[in-house]
């Protein structure tokens, strides 16, 4: 689960992590009160940041900065309301609905920290960089000596030695060492505590008086651990995601919408990808990825079609099931109650194989309703691009 | 001969007095599988659809002679029950849970080290090897004794690989669903060489998935070592930059873990990549002379 910038920064407030002083704002007023309150407090400056969950903000030009109050509410009437379109949020782009403002800082250098998780040693890794404000991706690819790593021992957690080695590693000098370590200490441990699947401060700055903050804030949270953290699950924010993945969610269907004019319908994530891979493969494209998962019932059969439908760029649905936990005959079960129910018009191919499926077949050829049954994968997905392209 | 189970398997389940643990225990037991008892603190000392129920990982082993488990626990208990079998000794450690969180697996896998167990899983099928021993979710009824190793990410994929195999008529030796997690216990280069030690293995097939770097390193280990022909797959050829496809390890990040450079990688190992999921079974076919 992504959250905001704002939202990162209050979690690492509370952990010690330095970041610059600053408030949320949703209407300009709020932006002009957050300004006025900085500037009293001995701010030269305020930088008015769009809060929507993608990168690249301040070349979409969502990142401006203000010398006076003034200015702060002009920027802010600017920018709130507007669509913001950067490299990660496609050519849609997003509205923006919130705004943090935040004290500027006498910049002196901007350097890179991150967590991840490294998949090959199943250990957390803590990376620095000098290139702050590239994308790490792009330093990865240019110059990979270039990032500095630390292994998390999973008992241990990052250990001052390491903080140590990776501050003076990046050229940092005393007093800097001297906060950038329990800077660095704490991140490890707030990413630790909050179950962070990612974290990325870029950039990580140093102050031309001695100072280090995290300018930005980039924290995503492991969806698996969210049932120990109740209050992170309440910084959601659904008008950042495609409203037909808000209601897949809602019955524990995964749901991912794509480009073309295939809905599919599959059980297993692997099982899914592969269906859209042969798909293409068959000259069509899939409007969707859809696992219904291992335990489906009716009810979420029913759901599934419906969020399949009102994409409508859909021509034609194929459903490829291969029973394992989930038995063929509710699924199908399942699909008769969601054709009747949502009147479904639109030609539907089905693939059904494992537990259960001569109950299966039997159900759908009994439904009286014009399935279309498909004896393999291949079979399956040439079918259903032809009905796709016959309504077309 | 088969990998990792045989006949001499004994299983207990952690999670067996549960909906899914008693349903899969039964389906285990009804393939032919050793099911000798479970696992559920607070009902030790009962019997659950005949099999003895224990508190401890520990003390079943104890009292069953328990060489191998399957944990059908929920996900916030899950990567304590794989470190409770661990701590007992169990040599073959079988995780069906999904959605167990990272952290927990991070702590789970670093305290299994050097306790000799090995681990499928976590968010996968378990293990079968047709006609002796079924350790896990998938319908046994689709399978058939023979001679190719599957090893796949995927749950349903293998199934279907299995399925498109045992329709030519060619049997499996084992069948390994390592999981679709970003952290698992056995990875597609531990099967491999599984696989290749096994005499009874004459030809594999090899499904991975998009995210990570798990089928290269097991593409280079097999370019260097493996002495049978490989099939290959890989899901997610259409999946977009960003996205999770369902599972936790799925997910292209910065142009890395594509299935286009992972079928390439594989490629040029020398293993059989088909561009089709509907060409897997067919290809073994022609690997093997069939």
């Amino acid at each position: 689960m992504k959250i905001h910038e704002f939202q990162a920064k209050d979690i690492l407030r509370k952990y010690g992590v330095a970041v610059p002083r600053g408030e949320v704002a949703s209407t300009r007023d709020e932006a002009v009160s957050v300004a006025r309150m900085l500037f009293e407090q001995g701010a030269t400056g305020a930088v008015v940041k769009a809060q929507i969950h993608a990168g690249g903000r301040g070349k979409g030009g969502g990142v401006k900065i203000a010398k006076t109050v003034e200015q702060v509410g002009e920027l802010a009437a600017q920018i709130l309301g507007m669509n913001l379109v950067t490299h990660q949020t496609g050519p849609e782009g997003r509205i923006v609905r919130q705004l943090l403002v935040e004290e500027t800082l006498p910049i002196e250098r901007e350097l890179y920290l991150g967590i991840v998780l490294d998949r090959a040693i199943s250990k957390l890794v803590f990376m620095a960089s000098k290139s702050g404000g590239m994308e790490i991706e792009e330093v990865a690819a240019k110059d990979p000596a270039a990032i500095l790593k630390e292994v998390i021992d999973p008992g241990v957690g990052l250990t001052g030695f390491q903080a140590r080695r990776l501050a003076f590693n990046l050229g940092m000098r005393g007093e800097q060492v001297k906060q950038a370590v329990p800077f660095m200490i704490a991140l490890a441990k707030a990413n630790q505590e909050m179950d962070c699947s990612l974290m990325e401060i870029n950039p990580f700055i140093t102050t031309t008086d001695g100072r280090v903050f995290a300018l930005d804030a980039k924290v995503t949270f492991d969806d698996n651990a969210l049932f120990r953290h109740p209050d992170v699950r309440e910084l959601r924010d659904i008008h950042e995601e495609d409203p037909l993945e808000v209601e897949a969610s809602k019955y524990n269907l995964n749901y991912i919408k794509l480009d073309g004019t295939v809905g599919c319908m599959v059980n297993g994530a692997g099982l899914a990808m592969a269906t859209m891979d042969i798909i293409k493969y068959a000259g069509g494209m899939p409007a969707n990825f859809l696992d219904v998962g291992g335990g489906a019932n009716a009810e979420q059969i029913t759901h599934a079609f419906e969020i399949l439908l009102s994409d409508h760029a859909v021509k034609a649905v194929l459903i490829n099931i291969f029973g394992g936990i989930l038995r063929v005959d509710t699924l199908a079960k399942g699909v008769v109650e969601a054709a009747r129910k949502t009147n479904i018009q639109l030609p539907i191919v089905l693939r059904l194989e494992g537990t259960n499926v001569e109950e299966g077949r039997k159900i759908l050829a009994e439904s009286g309703l014009n399935f279309i049954v498909a004896q393999t994968m291949k079979d399956a997905a040439e079918k259903v691009v032809a009905a796709a392209a016959g309504i077309q | 001969m088969s990998v990792l189970v045989d006949k001499s398997t004994r299983l207990i389940v952690q999670g067996l007095t549960g909906k899914e643990g008693t349903f899969h225990a039964k389906q285990c037991a009804e393939y032919g599988t050793q099911v000798v008892g479970g696992v559920t603190p607070g009902k030790g000392g009962t019997t659950h659809e005949g099999w003895p129920v224990f508190n401890t990982v520990q003390e079943a082993v104890e009292k069953t002679g328990a060489n191998a488990t399957v944990i059908f626990v929920p996900p916030p208990g899950g990567g304590e029950a794989i470190m409770e079998a661990a701590d007992a000794g169990i040599a073959l450690i079988v995780c069906i849970t999904e959605g167990i969180p990272a952290m927990d697996m991070i702590k789970a896998w670093a305290y299994m080290q050097g306790k000799g167990s090995r681990l499928i899983g976590p968010n996968c099928p378990g293990v079968i090897s047709p006609g002796k021993c079924k350790i896990g979710i998938m319908p046994g009824r689709i399978h058939k004794e023979g001679s190719v190793g599957i090893v796949s990410r995927s749950g349903t994929l293998t199934y279907e690989a299995v399925h498109q195999l045992t329709q030519r008529g060619i049997g499996q030796s084992t069948a390994i669903g390592i999981g679709g997690d970003p952290i698992i216990g056995t990875t597609h280069i531990d099967a491999m060489k599984l696989f290749n030690d096994d005499p009874d293995t004459e030809a594999v097939i090899m499904i991975g998935e998009i995210g990570g770097s798990a089928e290269e390193t097991a593409a280079a280990w097999v370019k260097a070592n493996m002495k049978k022909p490989v099939v290959g797959f890989i899901a997610g050829q259409t999946a977009p930059e960003g996205r999770r496809m369902g599972h936790a390890g799925a997910i292209i990040a910065g142009g890395k873990g594509t299935a286009e450079e992972k079928m390439k990688v594989m490629t040029d190992a020398g293993i059989h990549v088909v561009v089709s999921p509907a060409e897997m079974g067919e290809a073994v076919a022609r690997a093997i002379g069939k």
